[in-house]
């Protein structure tokens, strides 16, 4: 072993150096962003489908949603991927009391983002505009029974697209979690922080995909006044 | 061939600048949307919510996501998915609209 390699702390025996690691750590991270890529691709497909087949049903569905609430989520989701940039760069620093800092602020964050959707599922399940098991059963006088068939496939795509991102969120946090107690105990330096830059390669993903999502799904139908 | 992936520290000026010109363009989105951008083309809506989505998008993705400091190696992965999941949504969308029949209505 040249340079010493096996004296760094936190580097793995089958790599040369901190900056192959490190390289590698991206690259697979980056590997595995791009099959999410295709995953959440295939539903933004599913939506654009069925959105040039049934653009009334999607214009009234959108309207069914707070833009207020997704705009708020938009704005935590923003706010959050800036904290978790900067817990990137204070763990480069080598900076631990402020990586923990902005790991929680991020971790606090997420959790706000999901309190927020818990609130827009459960009106949404008070309204039966839950579009399955038998709960879809909208009020005619704020639906017209006309569309209520497509924005059924509108609350479909909405429910599937919005859940999935949330399921991702909880893992997210779940990361946070892990990330902050690993940093209390003074795992990372300034030499090694990989885990902490790509879990921030995660957590930008996910807010990049809600990027898309506040647009497609809230603002679609603002400028109409629904078709009550 | 060793890449020269410099431990490259972006400073926080640039991170706040990113973050200020994602809020600037989310507030852009919404103030567009409220408007009937229909009546001048019937896709522009959508055009300028894609627009603005794509922009904020590449911007997380170079700068918070160092991709612009990244190496090559990292650039060229990041590119070709990108790539794939367009031919994924244009060959598809494709093939919807050259059948006959398509867009039907549902329940009408």
């Amino acid at each position: 072993m040249s340079e010493h390699a096996s004296h760094v702390p936190g580097l793995a025996h089958h790599f040369v150096n901190m900056e192959q690691q490190k390289e590698a750590g991206t690259i697979g991270m980056w590997i595995f962003l791009l099959t999410e890529l295709m995953f959440f691709g295939g539903l933004f497909l599913a939506y654009a489908i069925f959105r040039a087949t049934y653009p009334d049903g999607f214009l009234q569905g959108s309207h069914l949603l707070s833009v207020p609430l997704g705009g708020l989520n938009t704005i935590v989701l923003i706010v959050s991927s800036l904290t978790m940039a900067l817990a990137v760069y204070y763990s480069q620093m080598g900076d631990r009391k402020k990586l923990v800092g902005f790991l929680s602020i991020t971790l606090v964050l997420g959790l706000v983002f999901l309190v927020v959707k818990y609130f827009e599922y459960k009106e949404k399940f008070e309204h039966h505009l839950f579009p399955a098991l038998g709960w879809y059963n909208p009020d005619p006088s704020h639906l017209a029974v006309q569309y209520q068939p497509q924005v059924r496939v509108f609350l479909w795509i909405y429910f599937a697209m919005t859940g999935l991102h949330a399921l991702h969120m909880i893992i997210g946090a779940g990361i946070l979690l892990t990330l902050i107690i690993m940093a209390q105990k003074g795992r990372f330096t300034r030499e090694y922080n990989s885990p902490i830059e790509i879990s921030g390669l995660y957590w930008h993903f996910v807010d990049i995909v809600w990027i898309f999502l506040f647009p497609l799904l809230y603002l679609t139908g603002f400028h109409v006044g629904g078709g009550h | 061939m060793a890449e020269h992936t410099e431990h490259h520290i972006v400073p926080i000026k640039v991170y706040i600048g990113v973050f200020l010109a994602l809020m600037v363009f989310t507030a852009l989105t919404v103030a567009v949307a409220k408007y009937d951008l229909e009546h001048i083309w019937g896709p522009l809506n959508i055009i300028v919510a894609l627009t603005v989505a794509v922009i904020k998008a590449t911007l997380v993705v170079l700068y918070f996501m160092h991709v612009r400091y990244s190496s090559k190696l990292t650039q060229v992965i990041v590119v070709a998915g990108i790539f794939w999941l367009i031919i994924m949504l244009a060959f598809t969308l494709a093939d919807y609209a050259a059948r006959s029949g398509w867009p039907t209505q549902l329940g009408q």
